[in-house]
């Protein structure tokens, strides 16, 4: 095996890693530095949640860079309750079938088994996501074990380092999904961002120290330290709505954006989808999100995510 | 003179491109208007999603501004992505190509993500043993037409790498590996070395 991807594979990864796959009889298909690699292709990219073969076209003819097949997006499974689930084989083949972008599907925090349906699927990404009801309280998926690479949520650059030790292929904020509020991707974008730099700053002896107190893996730590970023993509997800949103995530500092409910709860959906692709592109000039921004309809509704009680917090979720 | 390149960053990872070439020395352009490649030498399209680049680029008249580019003197070289956007022809419906290079190409021509593979090919013109090529997604060169030369190819014969003057086209990404290789072969076509391969 060979993990040779330029400052992504990581010293940690080519040294203490080996690849472990299910049903793979030549070691270098669905290695690290592909599935790592496809997530580097999404940078600059917006990924839209689609429900149907019909949404999932769309997204496509906006210039979304994947989409994620979901049963319900984040608000309705909010508003609906009850324990939400790993999606229906037919309908995630259904936009298997409509898209030639990638596809993703999230599977329950700590449920291997419906990680192994997706990929099973054929589904090009999993997102072990804390929008689903947790399957476990205690352990995410042990990802090394798939072929089919991984992205998932974080608040904070202690958990988005455990779960790259785990074999996550790419990190994203978790935000607080399903509220159209783009505050908590913020305060994970930033928080995230700022440890990093704070990371770079300490002297080589203070290190362990730091993975100790941030719960993180020491080799990944020094990575930080020695490049000053995640040794994977780092998206912004959980209450983008607007372009002014995509761009402010891009601005403050993340590789590309995740929509959620934000365009098919909205009132003009195939538009905006197509506003958010250009302000996610043309972040650093105003005068194109201001043309983008125009005539948009209906932004989706809306909830304060300080007015959430903690029980209703998907970000809580998560370990 | 530093070379001048620029790298298409409407969508993909126009960065890691970036990183190589300026540890080659070049002077290197994010491009997302047209009017910034005034002035360079050569342009790379970089890896990411086909259809997502190619909607962003006729969006903003690039198809003709690159076709410009290349008729005054411009290299331009695209991986993966960058391929499929610079084919005269596709086999699939979608994205319409911006007819840069005579080749036919063939989206996801390996299968999913979960196809993706690594394996080490010798490249026409890169000294010094195979080059190790990280697929992801990839395409493949269907046909090619008079004057584009296959300088690469996998073990069944796929041809996987293609060049025409100053025009280049890679179905992986040498962007990925540390091995500078590839790009150094792209700077020379830039600088317009008359056999640079």
């Amino acid at each position: 095996m060979a993990t040779t991807t330029n400052g992504t594979a990581t010293s940690y990864i080519d040294r203490v890693r080996e690849p472990r796959w299910l049903n793979s009889e030549d070691a270098e298909v669905g290695s690290y530095a592909v599935k790592s690699g496809l997530a580097q292709m999404l940078k600059g990219g917006v990924i839209m949640d689609v429900v149907t073969a019909d949404q999932a076209k769309i997204a496509e003819d906006a210039g979304a860079v994947a989409v994620m097949a979901l049963e319900r997006v984040p608000a309705d499974i909010r508003s609906d309750g009850g324990v939400a689930r790993m999606s229906d084989p037919n309908m995630i083949e259904d936009i298997l079938k409509a898209t030639t972008i990638p596809v993703m599907a999230k599977s329950r925090i700590g449920h291997f088994v419906e990680a192994q349906v997706l990929q099973a699927l054929g589904v090009d990404f999993c997102d072990e996501s804390e929008v689903l009801t947790p399957a476990d309280h205690e352990f995410h998926s042990n990802k090394w074990e798939f072929k089919m690479p991984f992205v998932c949520g974080c608040t904070n650059l202690g958990e988005a380092l455990r779960r790259i030790g785990e074999g996550a292929s790419m990190i994203r904020t978790k935000g607080e999904a399903g509220t159209g509020d783009v505050v908590e991707a913020v305060t994970h974008a930033r928080a995230v961002l700022g440890e990093i730099r704070r990371l770079q700053e300490l002297p080589e002896m203070e290190l362990m120290t730091a993975a100790k107190n941030m719960g993180a893996p020491y080799d990944l730590v020094l990575y930080v330290h020695q490049n000053g970023r995640l040794p994977v993509v780092n998206f912004a997800a959980g209450g983008i709505a607007t372009p002014a949103d995509a761009a402010l995530m891009m601005q403050i500092g993340v590789d590309g954006v995740f929509v959620g409910s934000g365009i098919f709860k909205s009132g003009n959906p195939a538009q905006r989808a197509d506003a958010i692709v250009q302000a996610t592109t043309h972040f650093d000039n105003p005068d194109i999100i201001a043309n983008v921004s125009r005539d948009l309809g209906e932004a989706m509704v809306g909830i304060s995510s300080s007015e959430l009680p903690e029980s209703e917090q998907l970000a809580k979720r998560g370990w | 003179m530093p070379l001048n390149i620029g790298v298409l960053a409407l969508q993909g990872d126009f960065q890691e491109h970036r990183a190589v070439l300026e540890k080659l020395g070049a002077n290197v352009t994010e491009v997302r208007l047209p009017h910034q490649l005034e002035g360079l030498d050569g342009l790379v399209i970089p890896g990411g999603e086909s259809t997502s680049i190619a909607k962003l680029a006729v969006r903003y008249d690039f198809p003709d501004a690159l076709r410009r580019f290349i008729d005054e003197g411009g290299a331009v070289w695209g991986t993966c992505a960058g391929m499929i956007v610079m084919a005269s022809k596709l086999l699939e419906p979608e994205p319409e190509p911006f007819a840069l290079m005579d080749i036919t190409v063939s989206r996801n021509s390996f299968g999913r993500q979960v196809d993706s593979f690594e394996t080490d090919i010798p490249v026409d013109g890169v000294p010094g043993g195979p080059v190790h090529a990280v697929f992801i997604r990839a395409p493949s060169v269907q046909g090619q037409g008079e004057g584009v030369e296959c300088i690469a190819k996998l073990e069944d014969g796929t041809p996987v790498a293609v060049r025409s003057g100053k025009l280049m086209a890679t179905a992986f990404h040498p962007e990925l590996t540390p091995d500078t290789r590839i790009h150094e072969l792209f700077l020379r076509l830039s600088a317009g070395e008359s056999s640079p391969v």
